[in-house]
């Protein structure tokens, strides 16, 4: 790599370069070690922690659609506890920015978890999930209650000293609205956007297609959704934002670069190239460098309309 | 596990809807356990979006040997490839089949396209094995007998061999067996690996199944596909833990 710097500060929280890996797309980093690197990438978002183990939902639990695919998980994760100590050793190998992801039913739950793993020094930041749109209590109805989103935000800042990024949903009539309460309540950033809600039925049984009925809409299907939610906010709030939604290749990382986004994290897409990480990192700096852009940074929010 | 991009070496029709792909490893050192698969990507674009997961069928002089029915789009646009095109393959994924135990005779049961696991199978049993495969098809344009030995076959319209499906025909034939020592490995459609199942672990038969799910990722992070154990709370994972299992360690 040439002399182009790359880092990129979300709030406080540094990184290295601007591309991160989705909350679930990633596991725990170490299946998806064997296939890239991952000392390369500004780091990794862990699979959705709750205080207790869950174990998901019963398949099935993805279904491919036209340029994406529909997932209803239901947060199955390992718990704090287990993560704490089975996770963690192996992901202070790996020489990467660690953000932890949670989910919780409760902001009593979102504290707690909070706190708890405020003590592992290689975590750098923490994701609050209020919008996994698969599991019944939680998830997207607090993401769909500007007091709710408010609260959770306002009592994690409080738990902890870490950066802390709300995740938002895109099933809002004004995402905005919810990066502005982040912001007032002391929020470092946001990452948008969430998966859709949607669903898919076979015509022949008339059932859908996933158990849960509705799942979360990912892949390029969503890129332009989350590329004018990201700018939406841009426009209208000050607030680092990670943007999520569709990016397949560097084009689309540099897109919401543009668009607002001081980061970005690749989800559905390390399914398909495992490595794509590290591809748009060098595609991204190989950009910079045709077009003499010094600082990816000066890239944020450089819409001309 | 790695992700590399192979060129189709031969593609051929094997029946009406079944076909045999080749593919040059790059890696003729390659270690592959029969049971294991491939997460294939079949276009270099959105469409279809995610990898299709197939068994090796065989892996012979560095080649490589996916066998597979036409089934969606995706694997109609495989069905339509040509020699010399390259495919991004991700594996050997999965667990793959326990060739060891104390047994000396294998029993294949397979039910259609489960078939394309047993020809490597069958190619890495020890020597002084016995091998007799069971194969169960739709009717006669369906049955592929593409490297398997000793093969019995049903078919549910009786257009070939037995009439009826390849778990009774199994049954009907047990007798001959039972001064053998034997292990199943089976593969095929769910309702059939439930029937076998039920009566293998009824009769305390040494049996291995390798099941079948929807998936994305193929080695574990996407967590779309799980399969419930058949003791204790939690699901395992097809990709992962799987795609082989004992036929009494999960519920189908």
């Amino acid at each position: 790599m040439t002399g182009i710097d790359l880092s990129v500060n979300v709030g406080k929280l540094k990184l290295k370069n601007p591309v991160l890996l989705a909350s679930g797309t990633n596991g725990y980093g170490n299946e998806i070690s064997n296939l890239t690197d991952l000392s390369k990438l500004g780091g990794i978002v862990t699979k959705s922690l709750s205080l207790k183990p869950r174990k998901g939902n019963p398949p099935q639990r993805i279904v491919e659609t036209s340029s994406g695919m529909l997932n209803a998980i239901g947060l199955a994760n390992v718990g704090v506890e287990s993560f704490v100590k089975e996770k963690i050793p192996f992901l202070k190998e790996l020489n990467t920015t660690l953000i932890c992801n949670i989910a919780a039913s409760s902001i009593e739950e979102y504290v707690e978890c909070t706190k708890i793993l405020t003590a592992e020094e290689l975590i750098s930041a923490f994701e609050i999930n209020v919008s996994c749109p698969n599991v019944k209590e939680g998830g997207l109805e607090f993401g769909n209650d500007l007091n709710a989103v408010g609260r959770i935000t306002e009592k994690v800042k409080a738990a902890t000293n870490k950066p802390i990024i709300i995740k938002l949903s895109p099933n809002v009539s004004r995402i905005s609205d919810f990066a502005k309460v982040v912001k007032q309540e002391g929020g470092d950033a946001v990452s948008a956007i969430n998966t859709l809600v949607g669903t898919a039925f076979n015509i022949w049984t008339k059932k859908p297609k996933i158990k849960n009925v509705t799942g979360g809409l990912s892949g390029p299907a969503i890129k332009p959704v989350a590329l004018a939610k990201v700018f939406e906010i841009s426009r209208n709030i000050q607030i680092p934002i990670i943007g999520i939604g569709g990016i397949m290749n560097w084009q689309d990382a540099i897109e919401f670069i543009i668009a607002g986004s001081t980061a970005i994290q690749l989800g559905t897409v390390n399914f398909i190239n495992p490595n794509a990480g590290v591809e748009i990192v060098e595609g991204i700096n190989a950009f910079c460098e045709k077009t003499s852009v010094g600082k990816i940074s000066d890239l944020i929010a450089s819409y001309q309309i | 596990m790695k992700q590399s991009k192979l060129k189709i070496d031969s593609i051929e029709k094997l029946e009406s809807n079944t076909f045999l792909i080749s593919l040059k490893s790059n890696q003729s050192n390659e270690v592959i356990t029969p049971g294991q698969f491939y997460n294939i990507k079949v276009s270099d674009n959105d469409f279809p979006l995610l990898r299709r997961p197939f068994s090796i069928c065989d892996f012979i002089n560095d080649r490589l040997y996916f066998m597979f029915d036409i089934h969606g789009e995706g694997t109609k646009m495989l069905s339509q490839k040509r020699i010399g095109e390259e495919l991004d393959l991700l594996g050997p994924l999965g667990n793959g089949f326990d060739l060891s135990g104390d047994f000396d005779t294998a029993i294949i049961i397979a039910g259609g396209i489960g078939a394309a696991p047993f020809p490597y199978l069958i190619r890495k049993m020890p020597e002084n094995k016995n091998v007799v495969s069971f194969l169960g098809a739709k009717s006669k344009s369906a049955v592929v007998k593409y490297g398997l030995k000793k093969i019995f076959i049903s078919t549910d319209d009786g257009s070939e061999g037995f009439h009826g499906n390849v778990v009774h025909l199994f049954k009907s034939k047990i007798l001959d067996f039972v001064d053998k020592k034997i292990k199943i490995y089976a593969c095929g459609p769910t309702p059939m690996l439930i029937s076998l199942q039920e009566f293998v672990i009824q009769n305390k038969i040494d049996c291995q199944i390798s099941t079948e799910c929807s998936m994305a990722c193929g080695f574990g992070i996407c967590q779309g596909c799980p399969i419930e154990k058949s003791s204790g709370d939690g699901y395992l994972l097809v990709c992962k833990d799987g795609p082989v299992f004992n036929a009494n360690a999960v519920k189908l």
